[in-house]
């Protein structure tokens, strides 16, 4: 049982690898075609930016909330904003906003290649010499990778906004305060480190999505069952990920 | 020409093709008949290259294409048409898109240029105005057609179609066999279409091939098929639920008597 899945989930990691290898080759051999890249950008970035910012801000709020429970004993409040804004930019405005983005773009790449399979039109690609990956996965992948950080950011800047609510207004921190503390408390490395993270979940929710939607069976409800296996695989594997991008950072890079 | 030995093609213990053998001569249209799921398309989708068949070979002007990688092989689909069974336009594109797919994606040509093939090619299929619609606006015939231009914008040496002219209207369909007897006797273009409208198969075909069981059990001419004893094939055309074909199956309960 246990052999099995863990198999089952060696072999979908070789495969997402064999995608990720043929990405990169057809992004390194031209012509890329940038105003597809652009409109998957478009359709990427716009319309997360609210639900993004929405979490990203109640997050902000819960954690300077909870940071108050937690110091109030030690009355250590000041401290507040730096744990706000350190936690958000290293760890939680880059999870979540790749969590919501797999949920939300990841799916629909699913469902949109995979209907492409089951009507043939993908084979209709090759048929006319245009290669899948290429074609579909590329422009996807790119603008995942690219999005993806610029979310991030708008999600670290808005938490950050969201503590200074719960901070300024019920904690009576005067918002220069805030902000000092903020500043002093982050450092680049910090945002660094949360960035990288974010482009390799937008790779994993490009390729996770676009592997689903290619090797769907059986019509539509192999698109359904693609889809909803899609989104689970993203979190578990930026789940995964993220442990293991922490590690790296923290234990053995040392940053 | 387009000459295929002992082709082979499995999914998982279904076995589809077994040691298929069929030439195609250029400038020929053979018409494959065959009853559904018997591997008609997945016989047309192996010699575009979009299966690859476990065994056998596909020798196209004398090339052997099994063994090409997927870019060599693209020379050879540049050369080729196809048009599948449910149209497979692109859901994102817009017909006029759909039509200088090819010609957009490979070619760097003037607009007014990619235009009028645009309209040239929607014209021989006897479809105009319709440019700006999406697929999602088109009856089940319209796309077809749309698909059959997209087929002919790139001028092919070879076009391919997966049932024509099922679900389109008989007038249409009559103008789509015109078109498929005109290709091949005026242009020299080599086709193979696969059908299950017998009066499109007698009406188009230079040759009709018969699969069965993954084989083609009789290969001749309209008339030779038309008049033929071979009691699988003759309960096939004439589209009879009982004899060789469905003696081990009961059509109405899906069981052996």
């Amino acid at each position: 049982m246990i052999t099995n899945i863990l198999y089952r989930f060696v072999k979908y990691v070789g495969e997402l690898t064999l995608l990720f290898g043929m990405t990169m080759y057809h992004i390194f051999t031209p012509p890329v075609k940038m105003y597809r890249v652009l409109s998957q950008a478009k359709r990427i970035g716009p319309g997360s930016f609210l639900i993004a910012a929405l979490v990203a801000f109640f997050i902000g709020m819960i954690m300077a909330l909870q940071m108050e429970y937690l110091l109030l004993e030690i009355s250590d409040d000041i401290y507040i904003p730096s744990v706000v804004a350190v936690s958000l930019t290293r760890e939680l405005a880059p999870v979540l906003t790749a969590l919501i983005v797999a949920g939300r773009i990841g799916a629909g790449i699913t469902a949109e290649i995979g209907s492409m399979t089951v009507t043939e039109q993908v084979d209709a690609l090759r048929a006319f010499a245009v290669n899948p990956v290429k074609y579909l996965v590329v422009p996807r992948f790119l603008g995942l990778v690219i999005m993806l950080p610029i979310l991030t950011v708008f999600a670290d800047l808005v938490g950050i906004m969201g503590g200074f609510v719960i901070c300024v207004y019920k904690l009576y921190i005067s918002p220069t305060l805030y902000f000092t503390m903020v500043t002093e408390a982050l450092t680049v490395k910090d945002i660094v480190t949360g960035l990288t993270k974010t482009i390799c979940f937008g790779a994993i929710i490009a390729l996770v999505g676009c592997h689903q939607g290619l090797n769907v069976q059986s019509g539509a409800e192999g698109v359904g069952r693609s889809t909803t296996t899609a989104v689970v695989i993203s979190f578990i594997l930026i789940i995964i990920a993220d442990c293991f991008f922490t590690t790296l950072f923290y234990f053995i890079l040392r940053v | 020409m387009i000459e295929i030995k002992d082709l082979c093609k499995t999914f998982g213990n279904n076995i589809v093709l077994k040691d298929l053998t069929l030439t195609i001569n250029d400038g020929e249209t053979k018409v494959v008949i065959g009853r559904s799921g018997v591997g008609k398309s997945v016989f047309l989708k192996n010699i575009v290259g979009i299966l690859r068949p476990d065994s056998g070979s596909i020798k196209i002007n004398g090339q052997e294409a099994t063994e090409l990688s997927e870019r060599d092989y693209n020379k050879f689909r540049m050369e080729m048409g196809m048009v599948f069974q449910g149209g497979a336009l692109f859901d994102s594109l817009n017909v006029a898109e759909n039509v200088s797919f090819v010609l957009d994606e490979f070619m760097q040509l003037d607009k007014k240029i990619v235009r009028d093939r645009v309209e040239e090619s929607l014209g021989l299929v006897g479809l105009q105005g319709i440019e700006e619609m999406m697929p999602s606006e088109l009856s089940g015939g319209m796309k077809k057609r749309v698909s059959l231009a997209r087929a002919l914008c790139m001028k092919p040496q070879m076009i391919f179609y997966d049932e024509p002219t099922t679900g389109v209207d008989p007038i249409t369909a009559d103008a789509i066999n015109n078109l498929i007897i005109d290709l091949g006797r005026k242009l020299q273009v080599t086709s193979i279409v696969v059908t299950h409208d017998m009066n499109s198969a007698y009406k188009v075909a230079d040759s009709i091939a018969m699969f069965y069981h993954g084989r083609v059990i009789a290969e001749g001419g309209p008339d030779e098929i038309r008049n033929t004893r071979h009691p699988v094939v003759k309960q096939f055309i004439h589209g009879e639920a009982h004899g060789p074909i469905t003696d081990n199956e009961n059509l109405i309960y899906g069981h052996s008597h």
